[in-house]
């Protein structure tokens, strides 16, 4: 029996149609409240499990951030502490050079002083007196004579004499203050000597004040940092990204200079290991120049360790110092070595390469072209050789900014990432639930004739009995304001009036 | 501790080890088979610049025969030079340098011979790079591949081609073959059919500039 006449109730078939509808509709509203109770189950379980899962990752957000910034606090701290360290070993250096050359320069400024005071003392020396019979002599001098000749001969003796103890005396006087002024003038040098040494003294006692200036500066920062201030997070923070930057980009640089270097190395490689034998998909050949720059790389690794420029491997900065200076030493050595080797290979890829070109032109009958016979590709192949291991070696600098930044920086890209998914799994509850809602009213849209028939025959009845409220979105431990307004939205709908 | 430097000293050894024996099946075997029958003999000027292309193109490991197509050519004596390039470069060099005038040599002093056994040269092409162990095997016929035995040769058993790649250059069109098309098409497709029966790949290149396509399956 076809559908169609299943369906044709009376041999009307608008009327059959009405029917059906009838009875569709009184089917829809019986079972209106046990549909809305699934489908606010339904949105509600997706709700509560997509904000629950949300509120773990925030969770996990807030732990990865917490712990990011104790990465951080720890990594700046030992930043700080370097730098106060390296402070007072400069400081310790300068204080020691200083105080070496203080007995030095106790004992000359005492010399000096001693010279110029024994060179003072002398330059106060007056020059002696008349003697103490001149006013006697000068008195008897000033009798008047009678005009007795021998009296006349006498004074003028004794005038003449007095003369010349004048002019005697005059002459001593002038000599002595010539010789005093000698000696003051030898003074100079060594009040200037004086001068200088007192100015280098102030000039080390102002370096180290500007020293000490700068350990408080550190010293600052260090609080801050060791208070876990947020100016110190930001200002950690923001120094990590600029050296992650920085140093993914030297690293980048040296990755390139690397590459450069592999090219030199591995066509003459294979005339060492062969050009037919495999490890795996790659080249012996390949993989042995590969392995040299490696080896190159992890020696100046160890340079840059043993010089202390790096701290990767504690156990090496920790060695005393003769140890150090040894592993110095042989980690250059063998860099050296592993340059010289280098740049023969590059020779010797030269002369390969000219080989397989005059291969080339062999077969292709082609007459040989005049090969320049410049020596400046070879040479300069060969600078380039010995020249890369030497600068990848600095790469360990920025690998080990590279690396402690790092994990900054993923913390920070983990902490956007989580939060991002939070932000996403509260984004599908909240779809969840109002696409619940979107399904009910839809659902009381489509049988709408039945619920305004309800309000009609209700109403009729009385307003006495209100029908009971059966919230179909509580509010759950978790749910928000969002559920409390689909509260008030659904619980209207209720008593239709 | 111990048991991480056990592990990584043998994934060093498993490397080594499949590296060495790795060797021999990433080289590359070339058989060439040149014609040398009636009026195909002028052809082998063209055979020189394949064979040029091929000494530009192979690497140090790789093997290289050169033989010809004669009255009866399942046989050592028709192989005209063959040799296995040496690992080094540089070595390598002198022996491509070597290899292409000994063939040169050849070529030019070449008499044509009365019969045609392409499918003894093709016996012979697997025989001998079966021995040599290469990973890529492949012949190439410098024939007409028309085939004509002389009397009382049997050459009836089928090939074993697995993994083996057969590519046919120049094959020129017969006086016949410009009457009959369907000659030229039944002879290619003979070739074919008994090749790919015989597990191996078929192709042909009758256009001297497209030799890149040689390797490139």
């Amino acid at each position: 029996m076809p559908l169609a006449n299943m369906l044709s109730i009376t041999s009307n078939t608008f009327l059959s149609m009405m029917i059906w509808i009838v009875l569709l509709l009184a089917a829809l509203y019986f079972a209106r409240k046990p549909f809305h109770r699934a489908v606010s189950s339904l949105s509600r379980i997706i709700h509560n499990a997509m904000r629950m899962t949300a509120a773990s990752v925030r969770l996990a957000e807030k732990k990865l951030i917490q712990r990011n910034r104790e990465v951080l606090m720890a990594a700046g701290r030992e930043s700080a502490e370097r730098l106060v360290e390296r402070e007072f070993d400069r400081i310790n250096a300068a204080v020691v050079r200083d105080l070496e050359g203080y007995p030095n320069l106790q004992r000359q400024l005492s010399e000096l002083t001693t010279r110029l005071d024994e060179d003072y003392s002398r330059s106060a020396d007056v020059p002696p007196d008349l003697p103490n019979w001149i006013p006697i002599i000068e008195s008897i001098a000033n009798i008047k004579h009678s005009g007795d000749s021998m009296v006349a001969n006498m004074l003028g003796e004794i005038n003449r004499t007095l003369t010349e103890q004048h002019k005697g005396s005059i002459d001593n006087y002038r000599g002595s203050n010539a010789a005093r002024h000698s000696i003051l003038n030898k003074m100079l040098p060594a009040w200037r000597k004086v001068q200088k040494t007192l100015n280098d003294v102030g000039k080390s006692i102002g370096n180290l004040n500007q020293r000490a200036k700068s350990i408080d500066r550190y010293m600052d920062e260090y609080e801050q940092i060791r208070q876990q201030t947020d100016k110190a997070a930001r200002m950690l923070s923001s120094s990590s990204l600029t050296q992650f930057f920085i140093s993914g980009l030297v690293l980048m640089i040296a990755f390139g200079g690397a590459l450069i270097n592999f090219n030199l190395i591995a066509l003459p490689m294979s005339e060492m290991v062969g050009g037919a034998s495999y490890i795996g998909p790659y080249k012996t050949s390949d993989v042995a120049g590969l392995v040299i720059i490696l080896i190159e790389l992890t020696m100046g690794l160890f340079l840059m360790e043993s010089l202390r420029i790096t701290r990767l491997f504690p156990i090496i900065g920790s060695m005393d110092d003769k140890m150090r200076l040894r592993m110095i030493w042989i980690t250059f050595t063998l860099l050296a070595v592993l340059a010289g080797v280098e740049s023969a290979l590059a020779f010797m890829r030269d002369r390969i390469a000219q080989d397989m070109e005059a291969l080339r032109q062999t077969l292709a009958g082609v007459e040989q072209a005049a090969v320049a016979t410049s020596m400046i590709p070879t040479v300069g192949q060969m600078i380039m050789g010995f020249i890369l291991p030497f600068a990848l070696a600095f790469v360990a600098i920025p690998l080990e900014s590279f690396v402690s930044s790092s994990r900054t920086v993923l913390g920070i890209f983990a902490a956007v990432a989580l939060r991002l998914l939070a932000f996403i799994l509260r984004l599908i509850g909240n779809l969840g639930y109002y696409t619940g809602r979107l399904v009910i009213n839809l659902y009381d849209l489509i049988i709408f004739p039945s619920i305004w028939l309800e309000g009609v025959i209700t109403g009729s009845k009385g307003k006495r009995q209100e029908p009971a409220k059966e919230p179909l979105f509580e509010d759950g431990g978790i749910t928000e304001e969002a559920v409390e307004n689909f509260n008030d939205t659904v619980e209207y709908k209720e008593p239709q009036e | 501790m111990k048991k991480t430097l056990a592990m990584a000293l043998s994934f060093i050894l498993i490397l080594s080890i499949s590296g060495c024996s790795d060797s021999k099946s990433r080289s590359k075997g070339v058989y060439m088979l040149l014609d040398t029958s009636g009026t195909y003999a002028r052809e082998l000027k063209k055979a020189q610049s394949i064979l040029n292309y091929l000494l530009g193109v192979l690497q140090p490991g790789d093997t290289l025969a050169v033989a010809r197509i004669d009255t009866g050519s399942f046989s050592e004596k028709d192989i005209v030079a063959k040799i296995t390039f040496d690992e080094r470069p540089s070595y390598a060099n002198n022996q491509k340098r070597m290899f292409q005038q000994k063939v040169n040599s050849f070529i030019s002093t070449v008499k044509s011979s009365q019969y045609t056994d392409i499918s003894g040269g093709i016996l012979q092409a697997i025989e001998y790079l079966n021995e040599q162990r290469s990973g890529q095997k492949y012949i190439l016929i410098f024939s007409d591949l028309k085939q004509e035995l002389a009397k009382g040769y049997k050459r009836d058993i089928p090939f074993q081609l697995q993994a083996f790649n057969v590519i046919a250059l120049n094959v020129t069109k017969l006086r016949a073959d410009n009457i009959d098309p369907k000659k030229y098409q039944s002879r290619v497709t003979k070739w074919r059919a008994e090749v790919e029966s015989g597990g191996g790949s078929w192709s042909i290149i009758n256009d001297l500039e497209n030799l890149d396509q040689i390797f490139f399956n």
